[in-house]
């Protein structure tokens, strides 16, 4: 097991001139002893080159790749003690489940005493046990992406384990059965993980540490709470979640030297003629009275019965001017009262959980310069 | 005999389309059962099932692509059964986005408007940009269909289909092979572009989800079989059979097999849930019953108790996190539950939690799978959806 450092950047140009040439942007991440981590992101972030980065199939045009302390940059895969598991499954259909769990560890020549040992541990875990006899040519692929998995998870001497979308082929009903084992595996084994998705279930269901990515760029690395409650970035706030967060361009009515927006307990002192950005999730916006201080009026445009709860969409009444159209998502809970269509409601954009961004879309942190606290 | 020549490709006027004991099969291989379905013009209909169930090849039907085996279908009164399908004003969007690779975009969009030779070149542009500015693809309007990404390809493959303003659209999981966020995004425009009322949508969905998002209507089809049809939130809230409540439940619905005492519903060996039902509408005694009842219903308890929801230990298998719920899966006494909770909430596999039965939520099931019992609430706020809309 390792604890392993990029301090890279990639470009598949052969001379990047701007930030575009770019699959992944100068970085730094470390990835500690024994963490889960999932890489997430649209297609393009650079989530499976920073993988391909870890694993050695891809040369980093610039900097270091580090495992404990060791550089391994110019290594090959096969010499950077590392497992991998792909999409689809690679398992020998002519050797039995047990030969293909086993093959790993007599490739390294383990003695049969430990191959068996530890083949037996592994298949339990995969609910395996009873078919270790069997070819794997017989095997659904469901069956058989388990063996995947179980190969990739059978040495104990790996510095990681890497996954690149492995439980795509697996059928939508067994997924979170695979989804446990992996994650009891983690903790029973507590190997290195690294898992690329373009999915978030997968990535915040499986890591405990989830790197966030967008065009070439850690945009966020965090716990799922994290991500949820305080999105870095707009970016991160809207692609977690579903609908994502709800953004409102704010402007000050105030020349002071700094001007408060107020309401619950959130509190923001802004920078006159900065431009900023409220956010705040469809699960924690709130209706109240129009006339009530601090809330933003709205016309309520659609309701949607989820039925869990209840999805509603609101315009905002009146726009500062130049503002452009705002609609906001409301998620009510199932027992609570709803509006009808066309109503002019007042939502209540401030409180606990409203976050700040700047110019940037980057989030204003808690007592950053006294700015804001949110 | 054309059907829809009456209106000006742009503005075409929707259908209303009859099945009467419309059936398919092939050889040995029942595809359809019997079954009768009206749809109201300009209504959005979602036809909702699992993988195989049979969505596509009641798509079909509609289209006019298969000829049912037996029965009839009628559009506007007008009986059309067997009538070739390019004689019939349809439009369908298939999951595999197909576009003509070597058109440019604009090209693809004007493809069915060239075809029909109704319009001129001048009106044609126009519609082509009207509609590449909703879907917003007007700025790749000279580029071939391959310099796009995949949500682009399918708006262009959907902008073609709502070029051809059809009076009947069928849409087979347009979505599928997208990623979610884009998939969100076309959902919402979908609410948009088809509530104009210019043409009756039919929407093929694996996802329930997707159905309650999209609204309108929903047929729920199994194993070829139409299991019922209504305006969406009532099927969700009233479903006829635990099929239709499996069917139409993401997670799964929970159930525990119960059975109907003198003081409430025996769940297990161990508990009761207080809920009163008159024995005498049960058959069988109440014996052989399933109660049911969704991961959004269901809680995690924290102190103290509202009056009479049955506490059960729980240890938590798994919790699901989707980006704004999560999903807690259980092991408990009474089999394993799913909880489903707004936002995001950590727990250790293995956690020891209360779940507690709400008996204002539960349904309840017969031995043969029929509804015998629905939370009146949820009936209630169907009812209100409905007047709101």
């Amino acid at each position: 097991m390792a604890r392993i450092q990029l301090d890279i950047a990639h470009s598949y140009r052969a001379n990047p001139q701007q930030e575009a040439d770019y699959a992944l942007l100068p970085l730094r991440q470390t990835f500690e002893d024994g963490g889960a981590y999932a890489l997430l992101g649209p297609s393009g972030c650079g989530k499976t080159t920073m993988l391909n980065i870890i694993s050695g199939l891809v040369n980093p045009s610039q900097g270091t790749v580090r495992f404990d302390e060791r550089d391994v940059t110019q290594l090959a895969p096969q010499q950077r003690n590392i497992a991998q598991v792909f999409q689809f499954p690679v398992v020998y259909d002519t050797m039995t489940v047990a030969q293909n769990l086993a093959f790993p560890l007599r490739n390294r020549g383990m003695n049969e005493a430990g191959v068996r040992a530890r083949v037996s541990v592994i298949a339990e875990m995969l609910d395996l046990s009873g078919q270790l006899d069997q070819r794997a040519a017989g095997l659904s692929a469901d069956q058989k992406q388990k063996i995947s998995l179980g190969r990739g998870l059978v040495r104990e001497d790996v510095g990681a384990v890497l996954f690149d979308e492995p439980l795509t082929v697996i059928d939508p009903h067994l997924k979170w059965q695979l989804r446990r084992k992996l994650k009891e595996i983690h903790r029973e084994l507590r190997l290195t993980l690294i898992y690329v998705t373009h999915d978030q279930v997968e990535a915040l269901t499986f890591a405990d540490s989830v790197l966030v990515m967008a065009r070439g760029r850690v945009v966020q690395s965090g716990s799922p709470s994290d991500l949820f409650e305080r999105p870095a970035h707009r970016f991160v706030g809207h692609f977690i979640g579903s609908p994502g967060m709800n953004f409102v361009p704010i402007q000050l009515l105030k020349s002071t030297s700094g001007a408060r927006v107020q309401g619950g307990a959130a509190v923001a002192t802004i920078v006159p003629s900065q431009t900023m950005t409220l956010g705040i999730r469809p699960e924690y916006l709130r209706l109240g009275p129009i006339d009530e201080p601090g809330v933003l009026r709205a016309r309520i445009s659609r309701i949607q019965d989820l039925g869990s709860s209840w999805l509603l969409s609101a315009r905002v009444d009146s726009q500062p001017a130049g503002g452009e159209e705002c609609l906001l998502r409301v998620r009510l809970e199932r027992s609570s009262a709803v509006p009808a269509e066309d109503e002019v409601v007042g939502l209540r954009i401030l409180g606990p959980h409203t976050c700040f961004y700047d110019a940037q879309d980057q989030r204003i942190a808690p007592d950053q310069e006294g700015a804001a606290r949110c | 005999m054309k059907i829809g020549v009456r209106c000006k490709p742009h503005d075409s006027i929707a259908m209303q389309l009859r099945l009467e004991q419309v059936s398919r099969q092939e050889g040995a291989e029942v595809h359809l059962y019997p079954f009768n379905l009206l749809l109201e013009p300009g209504s959005l209909t979602v036809l909702l099932g699992a993988t195989q169930a049979g969505k596509t090849s009641m798509l079909r039907v509609l289209a006019g692509l298969d000829v049912p085996s037996k029965g009839s279908i009628w559009v506007d009164g007008r009986d059309v059964t067997g009538m070739a399908v390019r004689l019939r004003d349809v439009a369908m969007v298939y999951q595999q986005f197909i576009n003509y690779p070597s058109m440019t975009v604009a090209q693809n969009i004007a493809s069915p408007l060239k075809l029909s030779g109704r319009l001129e070149a001048t009106a044609i542009d126009r519609r082509v940009r009207e509609i590449a500015q909703r879907l917003q693809i007007e700025p790749f309007l000279n580029r071939l269909p391959a310099a796009l990404s995949g949500g682009q390809q399918q708006r262009v493959a959907l902008a073609r289909a709502l070029a051809k303003s059809a009076s009947l659209m069928l849409l087979d999981e347009p979505l599928v092979n997208l990623d979610y966020k884009l998939r969100e995004e076309l959902r919402d425009e979908f609410a948009t572009l088809f509530s104009g009322g210019g043409s009756t949508v039919v929407y093929a969905t694996t996802e329930p989800a997707e159905a309650l998002l999209l609204g309108g209507y929903t047929a729920v089809i199994d194993a070829g079989e139409l299991l019922q049809y209504g305006p969406t939130a009532d099927v969700f809230h009233q479903p006829k059979s635990i099929r239709v409540a499996r069917a139409f439940s993401d997670p799964p619905i929970n159930l525990i097999p119960a059975e109907a005492l003198t003081d409430g519903v025996g769940l297990g060996r161990d508990y009761v849930l207080n809920l009163r039902i008159p024995l005498d509408r049960l058959p069988a005694g109440g014996r052989g019953l399933m109660l049911g009842i969704r991961a959004g219903a269901l809680d995690l308890l924290a102190q103290p108790l509202k009056s009479g929801v049955l506490a059960v230990p729980a240890k938590v298998a798994l919790a699901e996190v989707s980006g704004s719920d999560t999903y807690i899966h259980l092991e408990t006494p009474l089999g394993n539950l799913v909880v489903q909770r707004t936002g995001v909430h950590p727990f250790d596999l293995g956690d020891s939690v209360t779940v507690g039965i709400d008996p204002a939520e539960v349904y309840l099931f017969d031995a043969h799978g029929d509804l015998v019992f629905a939370p009146e609430r949820a009936a209630r706020r169907a009812a209100l959806t409905r007047r709101t809309h």
